[in-house]
């Protein structure tokens, strides 16, 4: 299991490497540390790429978002801002005609659909994010996630402007009188830093997938994009699948399904 | 020699005390905001970036473009143009610190700034402009007091100023790339742009390098007659006249790719940069109380270069003088204010979310744009204490020099 002490190794072993000092020392610290969370536990999920899968014709049926909202934002200790300007939000839902281009949806051949899509952090392959970050507090993992550091953000916000998204959220306040119940597992932030959604990092070390996953009524599929044989990859090719602004070319990590034989509503 | 700053008038004691109400105003209101968060800003989710990022943006282009102007002058005439370029350099360094206070109070954890140095991140362009606005700052520093220094001495500068100068040049190229490259970092990143956004982000390249001269010449010239007049530091006539040239040329460019700007937005049916542009000069839904600036502006930027382009009109002092608050004006309102608005909205999702600014916020931005007055006006008065003779024809020159200043 990848506990929060090796995953404090990590980031310190970037670190180092990135300040061009004890450069090898640092690399072992890293490499060290990823062998013992192989070693420690078996469960843990992996993969080349982690990615998700919205099959949006079931999700329509089954799914409520206010579930997986809440499931979210209580594991993760989201706060519930009052101004909703400034909240912060790691998984929202937005109009399908607000998510997808009309010539997006004309691909797919529904040009309009009555059904609110969730929205949260691509993971993109090619992340601005990472690449703006002043400080490598957000960092892209070797399994496609891309992860932040709460501790070294300086709350530059440049992150908030470079993805094209809105994935991102910044803590205005202090967070902490927000949440209603602290959930002990996951750490609570401070103000004047930024976060996102983290594909539930803390819970596939545990070998479990993304809450939002669970909740979903198996209309949401998640697990290695780089894998043809993994579920997600096998939904890819039954179907039609988006990704949202597709023309960025950062490779969405989230996509949406749209299965053959789809009726127009 | 910065003892000199320190015996003055009491006009100029009374400039400094008032400059210093304004800090003490400012940091009050700094003091709030890093207590209460940066919630005490109109910033949101959607608008992540506000007035201080922008005021950035402005104060960054329009310092750097005025010191360039008056040191490639500096390095055909030292003696002539002495003057030009000590007031030039000094404004910048206290218009980069400005700059960079501004990224300061922006930060959500102001403590945390060294990380930008403890975990340097060459690929982002926000290293890059503190590597190159913080060199940039210590050449100036630099230059200006080492010139400073020799003529007190009634000396030449020493010789290694002259390659100095011309690093410094070329450095404004460099923060002009940086510059543009931070402010349109939502455009370059991704990889798979249409050949029309890249077109997009070339027009807007150029027309922000360009109003960048534009706003920074009329700006040393504004500086050049307030000093002639409050403190009668006579700079050569001739540099005025280049400068008021070099803004008119800059602002004719920056209009025309503004224009360009506007016509690839609709002829390639980029419908996103449409809405922005929309919400900036019409108002979308009647939310954007910033379109009556936008229209403002466009007048200033089109009377100002009427009026610096007639020869005979701006060789008329008080005519010149108006022209250069018109043109810093317009370009202010063009990146101070509104370059924030337009990035952001709408965002991804078409919605447009209102930014208004708190009380709060303004007092911020004064209280940085004090600390910056106050850097100069005691930086200038060791100038004018100390520079006797900038002018080798004293009929070129603007005001009657005084000894005692």
């Amino acid at each position: 299991m990848i506990s929060r002490r090796d995953f404090l190794h990590t980031s310190l072993a970037i670190g180092c490497t990135g300040l061009g000092c004890v450069a090898l020392s640092g690399c072992s610290t890293l490499s060290a540390s990823i062998q013992t969370g192989q070693e420690k536990d078996n469960t843990a999920m992996s993969a080349g790429r982690f990615g998700l899968v919205v099959d949006v014709e079931k999700y329509k049926k089954s799914a409520s978002f206010s579930l997986i909202a809440s499931v979210c934002h209580k594991a993760h200790n989201i706060p519930r801002i009052p101004d909703d300007k400034q909240a912060i939000q790691w998984i929202r839902e937005a109009d399908y005609k607000a998510c997808f281009s009309e010539a997006e949806r004309q691909h797919v051949g529904i040009p309009s659909l009555d059904v609110k899509l969730p929205v949260m952090c691509n993971h993109c392959e090619t992340p601005a994010c990472v690449t703006v970050c002043p400080t490598q507090a957000t960092f892209k993992r070797p399994d496609g996630i891309v992860e932040m550091d709460y501790h070294r953000c300086i709350g530059c916000r440049f992150c908030m402007a470079a993805c094209p998204y809105d994935a991102r959220s910044f803590n205005f306040v202090d967070p902490k009188p927000y949440i209603d119940q602290v959930t002990p597992n996951y750490p609570t932030r401070t103000d004047g830093v930024v976060e996102k959604c983290n594909f539930c990092v803390e819970r596939l070390t545990q070998g479990l997938e993304p809450l939002c996953v669970e909740a979903s009524g198996g209309s949401i599929l998640f697990g290695d994009l780089d894998d043809p044989t993994s579920e997600v990859s096998q939904a890819i090719v039954s179907g039609t699948v988006l990704t949202r602004s597709e023309e960025l070319g950062v490779e969405p990590g989230v996509k949406y399904l749209f299965r053959e034989g789809h009726n127009n509503d | 020699m910065i003892e000199k700053a320190l015996s003055g008038s009491r006009k100029y004691y009374a400039w400094l005390a008032f400059l210093l109400a304004v800090i003490g105003f400012g940091v009050f209101a700094y003091i709030r905001q890093f207590n209460g968060g940066l919630s005490l800003t109109g910033m949101s989710r959607d608008v992540s970036w506000g007035l201080y990022i922008s005021q950035f943006t402005f104060i960054v282009g329009t310092a750097v473009s005025g010191v360039m102007i008056a040191s490639l002058c500096y390095l055909r005439d030292k003696k002539q143009y002495l003057g030009v370029v000590l007031l030039g350099e000094f404004l910048s360094v206290a218009a980069i610190l400005v700059a960079i206070l501004f990224i300061f109070v922006d930060l959500g954890q102001p403590t945390r700034v060294l990380n930008v140095m403890l975990h340097p991140s060459p690929q982002s362009i926000m290293f890059w402009d503190m590597v190159t606005l913080g060199g940039f700052l210590v050449l100036n520093i630099f230059l200006g007091w080492v010139k400073l220094s020799a003529e007190k001495k009634g000396q030449e500068a020493p010789s290694y100023i002259k390659p100095l100068t011309i690093i410094s040049v070329l450095m404004v190229v460099v923060i002009h790339m940086v510059a543009v490259g931070l402010h349109m970092a939502t455009t370059f990143i991704y990889p798979g742009l249409s050949s029309a956004e890249y077109l997009f982000s070339g027009a807007m390249a150029i027309r922000f390098v360009a109003t960048a001269f534009a706003s920074g010449a009329a700006l040393l010239i504004l500086v050049c007659m307030v000093v002639a007049a409050s403190a009668q530091f006579k700079v050569s006539d001739k540099v005025i006249q280049l400068l008021a040239k070099t803004s008119c040329i800059a602002m004719i460019i920056g209009v025309i790719f503004y224009i360009l700007q506007v016509n690839i937005a609709f002829t390639n049916d980029m419908t996103s940069h449409q809405a922005s542009l929309l919400n900036l000069f019409v108002g979308s839904g009647g939310q954007s109380g910033i379109a009556p600036f936008m229209w403002v502006a466009i007048a200033l930027a089109a009377l100002g270069i009427l009026l610096l382009l007639v020869p005979g009109l701006r060789r008329n002092k008080n005519i010149l003088l108006m022209a250069a608050i018109m043109i810093v004006l317009a370009c202010w309102l063009d990146k101070g204010l509104a370059s924030s608005l337009g990035e952001f909205m709408p965002n991804s999702f078409g919605q447009i979310t209102d930014y208004a600014v708190p009380i709060n916020e303004i007092a911020v931005i004064c209280g940085v744009y004090a600390i910056g007055l106050l850097v100069v006006s005691v930086l200038y008065k060791v100038v004018f204490a100390v520079v006797k003779a900038p002018c080798a024809d004293s009929s070129e020159c603007i005001g009657e020099q005084r000894k005692d200043v």
